[in-house]
């Protein structure tokens, strides 16, 4: 065992700053630091920049364009990308979809879908949840009904992050009998969003943000072709993808950074007295913080180098999934703490390009709650914590 | 001791009540939020109509004496409803201040307007450095043949878009940490040296920063330079404002919480049946039980000792502030998807919920005071 990195791993370490460096657009960049939202437009651009790298695809295996890295590697891109502000991509179709594609789907499949996920030529979305099936996400109601070659496809998911952009949905669909057990009855559908029997609908969050939506499905018929694996083993796939999602979900790099921007950010004030970090129990509120990340860093990296190239983990990556979230919004909370009154004003509207009214309190401090709000979601999406725990209690302690 | 409330408390405490069932629904709070004012005038008219407004004011002032139990009580109702309206800004504080250090004249000029609900007022003294510090003043009042003049900078002012009439605490002398030299004006909030920027708070209540450039007074609310024992005061009179507000928006996260488990099937059953869910359940019952508890406590020691117990008042926003923090971050997670989305109202008592540990001084801020005490 070794905490060093190899003299290839210091000059791959090297590569990934250059190219940072060199190609991470500057606006992208920034507004990834200050935690801003990005445009659809501003996430292809990047997703575009890492794909002419070479780079788009960090798990998938070699052969189909991924790059093989080692857990290491990995490691390393995750934290200098967090560093200089290189945006995560989007998962929906490099982390999650594509995983079971190239793992479940024909070669037909690969062929057809793998190239423009790679290139981010598409925009994918998640089907999974719906309105009576949220952590029992075996319940969903929406039918695929088997019409000649064809899937007619009827019902409504829910909570379907950044759909309005999206080309095209994976979505989780019952097509057994009425009667049959839940999870024997699922089956995992890619479906066309540009369909006029489609329609999706906004949900906004308490952030203000329409981030979320809803999907209805009226009638869509599906090539038959589109569906992943066999019929009823929907299920299998899902789970398979939600490990891969979960793993994702801890952000740890992000995490540090932003730990390590939020120390930056006490050990200045308006008027250079009375700093923050000065304060012996924000302070040490830091540090428990920086102590747990520290403790879950290594936590996935035990994970990580258990695992060779395109191998979905185990189930303990619900600890990653835990852990990470609340590091996340425990974060979050010393952010609003640090912005004190500055954390009340809502004047998201500041932050866009075009703004030219008069700016309220320093960026930091007033986007600090909205965030907060935000990500109460990470410990209820990807599974929520109590399913992950439930996760953890039964397939790995056997309770 | 008796716990229990007088004909009168009861009288108020239902009025109060009935009006936020009847009259502040979810969806009537909603459009409020999105007029243009961000509050309701016909509301602030029936708060006048009903007494509540004169509730925080002597009878001497022509107000109906209330206590602190009674304003914990007023306050209790409105959190149940999450009450915009900025009786906090002109009644409590506003009000209070002038109340506490006004002259005659100035009673008479501004209380009862205030009462009457004919004026909107507001307090300016945070700045963007000042943090929780009420010491900590930079804008500062120079004096010019006899006339006060204002010049600098307030942040997250209450109301302080809608006032007419601003109270501003400003550095008349000394330095920006001295305990001395700190006096409060009364400014014209439309004066054109005085540049406002409004905005809606993430609780839905009304604020603005505003700069002053040079800006006349309306004169000097009370003695020159010994002005921070009453903000302190008065500050301490808001902060157990907001305990009481707290602690009936956690009453109504945790009932919503509880509908929601016992009607939310997953799994073939309600999910308050899980026991995982329960305890978090019974959880927040009794960090809500303890809060109530303790506001009780803060109230009537306020009450019992002039209207100031900065100790029995620390104790209380520090509990309050960490049953806050745990009671609106249960509801979000045990109401789920449905949690985070504007239309449900616990998504916004959270947020109400989140800004009163912040306000007025930190759940830490509180304890270190507590201690000091």
């Amino acid at each position: 065992m070794n905490l060093n990195f190899t003299a290839e791993e210091k000059n791959f370490q090297q590569e990934v700053q250059q190219f940072l460096q060199q190609k991470l657009p500057k606006d992208i960049a920034t507004k990834t630091k200050k935690a801003l939202h990005l445009s659809k437009d501003e996430y292809i651009q990047w997703q575009k920049i890492l794909h002419k790298q070479g780079w788009a695809a960090t798990n998938w295996p070699i052969e189909h364009g991924g790059t093989g890295w080692t857990p290491t590697q990995k490691y390393i891109f995750a934290n200098e990308c967090a560093k200089a502000g290189g945006p995560d991509v989007i998962p929906f179709g490099l982390k999650m979809v594509a995983p079971i594609i190239y793992t479940f789907g024909t070669q037909e499949q690969k062929q057809r879908f793998l190239p423009d996920i790679l290139a981010s030529n598409v925009w994918w979305c998640q089907g999974y949840s719906e309105t009576g099936a949220g952590s029992d996400l075996a319940a969903v109601r929406t039918t695929a009904v088997k019409d000649g070659d064809e899937y007619v496809v009827n019902g409504t998911k829910t909570w379907t992050t950044l759909g309005q952009y999206a080309d095209w949905i994976f979505c989780l669909v019952r097509t057994g009998e009425p009667s049959a057990k839940n999870q024997e009855a699922i089956s995992f559908l890619l479906i066309n969003m540009h369909n006029p029997k489609i329609s999706v609908s906004p949900i906004i969050t308490i952030d203000g943000r329409h981030e979320v939506n809803e999907v209805h499905f009226d009638g869509v018929r599906v090539p038959a072709e589109n569906l992943i694996g066999a019929e009823g083993k929907g299920w299998t796939y899902a789970k398979v993808l939600l490990t891969h999602e979960r793993t994702g979900i801890a952000r740890v790099a992000i995490s540090k950074d932003r730990l390590v921007q939020l120390k930056e950010l006490v050990e200045t004030s308006p008027d250079g007295d009375n700093k923050l970090i000065d304060d012996a129990i924000f302070a040490q509120k830091i540090a428990n913080v920086e102590i747990d990340l520290l403790a879950l860093e290594y936590t996935e990296l035990r994970t990580l180098s258990a695992l060779s190239t395109g191998q979905a983990p185990g189930p303990e990556s619900s600890i990653l999934k835990i852990v990470g979230t609340q590091i996340i919004q425990a974060i979050d909370e010393l952010y609003v703490e640090a912005a004190g009154y500055y954390s009340m004003p809502f004047v998201p509207e500041q932050f866009h390009d075009d703004y030219d009214g008069q700016h309220i309190g320093p960026d930091m401090a007033t986007n600090s709650s909205l965030r907060y709000f935000n990500n109460r979601k990470t410990s209820i999406y990807g599974g929520s914590n109590e399913i992950q725990t439930n996760i953890i209690s039964k397939a790995v302690l056997g309770l | 001791m008796d716990f229990s409330l007088s004909s009168e408390q009861q009288m108020i405490q239902d009025s109060v009540s009935r009006f936020i069932l009847n009259d502040y629904d979810f969806d009537t709070r909603r459009k409020i939020l999105g007029s243009t004012a961000g509050y309701s005038q016909e509301n602030w008219s029936v708060f006048a109509e009903l007494g509540w407004l004169m509730l925080p004011f002597t009878e001497e002032d022509g107000g109906l004496g209330g206590s602190m139990v009674d304003l914990a009580l007023v306050m209790e109702e409105f959190g149940k409803g999450m009450v915009v309206e900025p009786f906090i800004a002109t009644a409590v504080m506003a009000g209070g201040l002038i109340a506490l250090a006004g002259n005659q004249a100035q009673k008479d000029d501004y209380l009862p307007k205030i009462m009457a609900g004919e004026l909107q007022m507001a307090f300016a003294y945070a700045e963007p450095q000042s943090r929780y510090r009420l010491n900590n003043v930079k804008c500062s009042a120079v004096k010019t043949n006899d006339e006060f003049f204002i010049t600098g900078e307030k942040s997250v002012v209450l109301n302080g878009n809608h006032a007419e009439t601003l109270i501003v605490a400003a550095r008349t002398s000394g330095e920006t940490n001295d305990n001395n030299g700190i006096s409060l004006f009364l400014v014209d909030a439309h004066h054109p040296s005085v540049k406002r920027e409004g905005y809606a708070n993430v609780d839905g209540h009304q604020a603005a920063d505003i700069w002053f450039d040079n800006t006349p007074t309306l004169g000097l609310l009370g003695e020159q330079d010994k002005a921070l024992p009453a903000i302190d005061n008065i500050i301490d009179k808001a902060t157990l404002a907001v305990c009481a507000e707290a602690v009936g928006a956690m009453q109504i996260a945790h009932e919503r919480t509880l509908e929601y488990a016992k009607t939310r099937k997953q799994f073939g059953r309600t999910i308050g049946s899980f026991q995982a869910l329960q305890h978090r359940m019974v959880n927040m019952f009794i960090e809500h039980q303890q809060a109530k508890s303790i506001l009780l406590m803060a109230a009537l020691k306020m009450d019992s000792n002039n209207g100031r117990d900065g100790k029995a008042l620390s104790a209380a926003k520090s509990r309050i502030g960490k049953a806050a923090s745990l009671v609106g971050r249960e509801a979000i997670q045990i109401h789920g998807g449905i949690g985070m989305t504007d239309e449900l109202d616990v998504g916004h008592i959270f947020k109400r919920l989140t800004t009163i540990q912040f306000l007025f001084g930190s759940t830490d801020m509180h304890t270190t005071r507590f201690a000091s005490l």
